[in-house]
């Protein structure tokens, strides 16, 4: 099981096996605007699908990532720390958030992939 | 619009919007008992001359502090305020200032804020402060709360030294945030063993001083256990001028302290508009409560002030706010960086080497009077004396005599068995002839 797939929240997961890359889409950075925090969680935390995984601070807002699977957290991106502008510049890739241990691979049914996330966010 | 009182059409047009016939049935749901049937049976109206006349008798019957030998204190303060403070918060662009959102207006308000929070975070010995909070005692609940959040436990213990009226905010808070709260036992003589209660339970442990009692508690061994176990220590002032003298809690291991500020800048006011202090770590500032200015530069690089980290606050995170404060005691707090600015470094420690040395003068004083004894083996500026007999009653006493001597611990404590309990507070402004007069007054009573 791989690919990419999208939440109508805007997060994205890339899924590899069992392991899944959790962040949120270019259209979710350009809304939010200058990211200024990223609160992630600890690795280790177990997160149901739906539940909160993380907080985005932006200059004016701050935004729930939920998580659009289950599984537990097995690394995060440190990087944000230091340079949490990298979600604003470069989301798909270096601006990732969290990397989760999947539970069930099934769950991905029922999200987007590439062209329907496409195509949902022309409807906004 | 215009500020007419309503007219009868006014009112007909809007209860038939609402749908209902006449007032009565608007508070058809209001018990009938709590309703008013008749005008309240009030006097008429008085010329302002008349009034004046009227509010100079009822206020003539006040022993007012500054009319006779005054020792209150528990909590809130008669310093000395220069006339320059006064003057210079009732400046119309800090007196009627709106909150900093717009840093292009607002440079002014946004400068002293940072000002206020360099000199709260300096005074408490830590990284960062904020642009207060409403008092000390809401500030200590805040700091519960933020201590929770940081540590995922929801149970404080608060030291039987802490100011009851604070612990009794604290537990309020708590209950309606379904926190658990476990109290230590009064502790006059500042004795209690804080630190074989402590556990993994825990979230914070909240330890004042100087104690309500005047005890000067040494935080290093308490916060050194707080950290083995995980849990914060907060450290509480009621008396802001004693971090003139005492080392900061900053610097004895605290991770939020927090306290009243009134002491400096701000006068008694009859308990309140006060000025709440709130410092901690960075590493714990997104966190933190309330409001906070920071520096930065404008457009052409030049050093300029703005409200920063405001994704905390509630007008931002809604109902996932770290507090529902969004205000901050802004003229209270100005008044206090103004007096502090006037004083200066060395003048605050001048004044808190003054403080405690009229204080003990007092206490010197007091402890040769026949049946008193000094609880105090430490104190700044306050102190606990076992009196012969029912304190309450003996302040009733004095104050006869025109000596306010202070406040009976029965007052903030009642039914705890410490009725023969006395606080004395002396600060600067209490001369030789205030000592004197408290001596024989007490002498009298007795």
């Amino acid at each position: 099981m791989t690919g990419l797939r999208f939440t109508k929240d805007h997060e994205y997961l890339r899924l590899d096996g069992d392991a899944a890359v959790v962040g949120i889409t270019d259209y979710a950075q350009e809304q939010l605007g200058d990211i200024v925090f990223v609160d992630l969680p600890k690795v280790g935390k177990k997160v149901t699908k739906g539940s909160e995984l993380a907080v985005i601070e932006s200059v004016k807002a701050a935004s729930e990532v939920y998580a659009p699977i289950s599984g537990e957290v097995v690394e995060v991106n440190a990087a944000l720390g230091e340079k949490p502008a990298l979600v604003n510049e470069d989301p798909m890739q270096g601006g990732w958030l969290v990397k989760l241990k999947v539970d069930a691979p099934g769950e991905v049914e029922g999200l987007m992939d590439a062209d329907a996330y496409a195509s949902f966010v022309k409807t906004l | 619009m215009r500020y007419h009182p309503l007219s009868d059409a006014d009112r007909e047009a809007m209860l038939a919007a609402i749908g209902v016939a006449d007032i009565e049935a608007l508070y058809a749901d209001a018990p009938a008992s709590t309703l008013l049937t008749s005008p309240l049976d009030l006097p008429p109206h008085k010329s302002e001359m008349e009034v004046e006349r009227v509010l100079s008798r009822l206020a003539a019957r006040n022993v007012a502090a500054g009319r006779v030998p005054f020792f209150v204190g528990a909590g809130a303060y008669k310093h000395h305020v220069p006339a320059s403070v006064d003057h210079l918060v009732q400046r119309s662009e800090f007196l009627t200032s709106y909150t900093p959102y717009q840093p292009e207006i607002s440079q002014g308000t946004l400068q002293y804020l940072f000002e206020f929070q360099t000199q709260v975070a300096l005074l408490t010995g830590m990284e960062v402060a904020n642009a207060s909070m409403y008092d000390g005692s809401t500030a200590t609940a805040e700091a519960v709360l933020m201590a929770h959040r940081l540590t995922k436990r929801r149970k404080a213990l608060l030291s039987g030294g802490l100011h009851p009226h604070y612990a009794e905010v604290v537990r309020t808070i708590s209950r309606l945030a379904e926190d658990a709260v476990a109290d230590m036992a009064p502790d006059p003589r500042g004795v209690e063993d804080l630190i074989a209660q402590i556990d993994d339970t825990l979230s914070c442990v909240v330890v004042q001083t100087p104690d309500v009692f005047g005890n000067l508690r040494d935080l290093t061994p308490i916060a050194e256990a707080c950290h083995r176990h995980g849990a914060l220590l907060v450290a509480v002032f009621t008396e802001a001028v004693s971090l003139g003298l005492v080392t900061p809690p900053g610097a004895m291991g605290a991770d939020i302290v927090v306290g009243e500020g009134q002491s400096i800048g701000n006068a008694l006011n009859f308990g309140g508009p006060y000025v709440g202090l709130f410092a901690t770590r960075n590493e714990f500032v997104r966190q933190m409560p309330g409001r906070l200015a920071g520096e930065s530069v404008d457009a052409d690089g030049r050093r300029s002030f703005v409200l920063t980290l405001s994704t905390r606050e509630q007008h931002i995170r809604r109902d996932k706010a770290t507090s529902n404060i969004c205000t901050n005691s802004g003229l209270c707090a100005l008044a206090f960086t103004i007096h502090l600015t006037l004083l200066g470094e060395a003048g605050l420690t001048k004044l808190a080497r003054l403080n405690h040395a009229n204080a003990v003068a007092l206490a010197e004083m007091l402890e040769k009077v026949p049946g008193v004894e000094l609880l105090n083996r430490t104190f700044f500026n306050e102190f606990t004396l076992r009196v012969p007999g029912d304190a309450a009653a003996i302040v009733e006493t004095m104050a006869a005599k025109g000596v306010l001597a202070g406040v009976p611990v029965s007052r903030l404590l009642p039914g705890a068995g410490l009725d023969d309990l006395l606080l004395v507070a002396s600060t600067e402004a209490n001369a030789d002839e205030d000592r004197a007069a408290f001596v024989s007054a007490l002498k009298e009573t007795l």
